[in-house]
């Protein structure tokens, strides 16, 4: 019997362990903490003046900025950067067919890009991008091969080359390496990165925070129902053999 | 209670069959008393249905059945409705929840032959109501129009094109237009708001007045009326479903909340499962994903669709994978008839049957596990031979619980 159970359990672990070895592109863990306003804040007003140009984040309203700290006056002083109000939802200068036409894609709406692409993943993208003659815009990135964005942060991080390096066997390593710095150093950068991340995944689910809070007292209350709902149980069913 | 009190409840007694239906269901209805942890899931599908339908009607206020406004109008509601995104949460985790627990409880009928005479229609009836399940899952999936809603419906539609000679015609009625489309979101936005809940409704109803008729198993799959007592006519082993059953439903759905409003509160998307980070991508119609993979629940199935690669017999391999996938979930309907054991429960059951469960539980989870894998030669091969145990499981249970040797039933229900 026992070796039938051993045999049963190997069985269902069998293809975990088929599974090791698949070859994935390593992301960097993004340094945030979605508690930190005033990193979410940093990052928000990054991202107005650098993404909301060409992308939407057109689910999100200016005014729900107010959760995490900003006042109406603040988001139609460094916030909003057209004429829109506060109530308006955060759409993008560019007109779709327009975008085509430069970059061949429009580009996608970030309101959500948290949740469907990752923190890590963003983190590690906006800090990928190297030099690349032979594609459209110039640039190319490391983890999203021939993306039609361009490195819209060159100024600030600088310019990065490819390194490739071949370990045999057809395999190669592929690092990125800074031959003309920004103006900023790179510590900096990928805290100004970090904000901006930050602030996305806040923009990805705003409710979040309130949502863990929330959560915490429901859990309270539930446990103490468990406890009473327990004796109340145990009371009703004392004459039960 | 008050005299005046009683004066209303015989106002309404005498117009409608109030105490009689109270008695008969709850407080004179005899559920045998050594009901386990497997006995919960029946009420809490009740309790996850009774979810489904009031985070239901609230979502429905908001959200907008429109191929161009769908996915922005799940984001108004996670946004700017009040309390919205827990409203969305709940609804969202209500589904995954739901076969989790209507899984363990076709289970729990599984181990204790709950489905053996004389409730072969209570469990067919059951049935039919995962069936209804299963289609309430697939077209509420669809309404977010994400990436992931858009190509799984694909996948799906594309199987009834796989039926021969009928197959397009039954498609372009499933889909009201030649592609997924608008049309298509607005009739499975009707299926899933009104035509599927009224039936879920009804068999819901139908499964609790068979079970009533027939009386509860229990884990010693031994009939609590055939031993009455002769003084109160009720069964020795049997106590009234109210308040012993009520009161202990009560602490088996507060544990249940507990898991539920965690995964609600710190893990909505399950790490991917419950909510697929895809279908935050809204719907491309020119873009198809690398890897379409259907949400938790339907992935043992999923696996052997994908399991048949090669034609035989003049089929297409693909409509070999539409016919096993659906035999895969129909096969479970001849469970009566294909359990030839002298026992019902798996308590007095012999080795041979343990064995067969254990494999079949373990190829579920495996064919489920494969599901959320893009397919590899190996995987496929993997998927095939699970998917052969899984039939196995069903095919030879006539031969293996026949010569299976079972241990004597007791006469009393034992602990």
């Amino acid at each position: 019997m026992t070796l039938i159970r051993s045999f049963l359990i190997i069985l269902l672990f069998l293809p975990i362990g088929i599974n090791a070895g698949g070859v994935e592109v390593q992301l960097d863990k993004a340094p945030i903490d979605t508690r930190d306003n005033d990193s979410i804040k940093r990052g928000a007003e990054s991202f107005v003046h650098y993404c909301l140009t060409c992308h939407g984040a057109s689910f999100m309203r200016y005014n729900r900025h107010q959760d995490i700290g900003f006042s109406s006056q603040e988001l139609l002083d460094n916030i909003i950067q057209t004429d829109q109000k506060v109530g308006d939802l955060m759409v993008s200068a560019m007109k779709k067919n327009e975008a085509e036409g430069w970059f061949g894609v429009a580009p996608p709406d970030l309101s959500v890009i948290a949740r469907s692409r990752g923190a890590d993943w963003l983190y590690t993208y906006l800090r990928s991008f190297y030099r690349d003659e032979t594609t459209a815009t110039g640039w190319n990135n490391l983890i999203f091969d021939k993306v039609a964005m361009p490195h819209v942060f060159y100024e600030l991080q600088g310019q990065q080359m490819l390194k490739v390096k071949s370990l045999g066997d057809g395999k190669e390593s592929k690092t990125l390496e800074l031959v003309i710095p920004g103006s900023i150093p790179k510590a900096e950068y990928d805290k100004f990165v970090a904000d901006l991340v930050n602030y996305m995944v806040y923009l990805g689910e705003p409710h979040a925070a309130h949502r863990i809070d929330l959560g915490i007292k429901v859990m309270l209350f539930l446990f103490a129902m468990l406890g009473l709902t327990y004796l109340l149980y145990k009371e009703y069913w004392r004459d039960i053999h | 209670m008050s005299k005046q009190q009683n004066s209303v409840i015989q106002w309404f007694d005498d117009r409608f069959p109030l105490l009689s239906t109270w008695r008969a269901h709850l407080s004179e209805y005899y559920a045998p008393k050594n009901f386990n942890f497997w006995y919960y899931f029946g009420s809490l599908a009740v309790l996850v249905l009774v979810n489904q339908l009031i985070t239901g009607i609230f979502l429905t206020m908001s959200y907008k059945p429109d191929a161009s406004m769908a996915f922005a109008s799940v984001e108004y509601i996670m946004r700017d409705v009040d309390y919205g995104w827990l409203i969305r949460y709940m609804h969202s985790t209500g589904a995954s929840m739901f076969f989790v627990v209507v899984y363990l409880h076709m289970f729990r009928g599984m181990m204790y032959g709950s489905y053996r005479k004389p409730r072969e229609l209570l469990w067919l009836i059951g049935m039919f109501i995962f069936f209804i399940l299963m289609s309430l899952a697939f077209t509420g999936y669809i309404l977010p129009w994400g990436q992931m809603s858009y190509w799984g419906a694909q996948v799906i539609v594309s199987m009834f094109g796989a039926i021969p000679y009928i197959g397009d015609t039954l498609s372009q009625m499933i889909l009201g237009d030649f592609t997924l489309s608008d049309a298509a979101l607005n009739r499975f936005f009707a299926y899933h708001v009104v035509t599927l809940p009224l039936l879920l409704l009804v068999l819901v109803f139908v499964h609790i007045v068979a079970l009533h008729e027939v009386g509860s198993n229990n884990p010693d799959g031994i009939e609590i009326k055939s031993n009455i007592d002769p003084k109160t006519g009720n069964p020795v082993d049997g106590i009234p479903f109210h308040p012993y059953y009520s009161v202990k439903d009560i602490f088996g759905v507060v544990a249940f909340l507990i898991v539920f409003c965690g995964i609600i509160f710190f893990a909505p998307e399950f790490g991917g499962y419950f909510l697929e980070y895809n279908n935050f991508i809204p719907a491309n119609t020119l873009q198809t994903p690398d890897h379409i993979a259907p949400v938790w629940y339907f992935t043992p199935y999923y696996s052997m669709l994908r399991a048949v690669t090669v034609n035989f017999l003049g089929v297409d391999a693909k409509l070999w994978g539409v016919i096993l996938m659906a035999m895969a979930v129909v096969i479970f309907c001849f469970l009566p008839w294909l359990d030839r054991s002298p026992v019902k429960s798996i308590r007095y059951k012999g080795p041979y049957f343990k064995f067969a469960l254990t494999l079949f539980v373990i190829s579920f989870f495996v064919l489920g596990w494969l599901g959320t894998k893009a397919p590899t030669p190996l995987y496929t091969l993997l998927a095939q031979i699970f998917t052969v145990i899984y039939f196995a499981f069903f095919l030879l249970m006539p031969w293996y619980s026949k010569i299976d040797k079972t241990k004597p039933e007791p006469k009393r229900v034992t602990k």
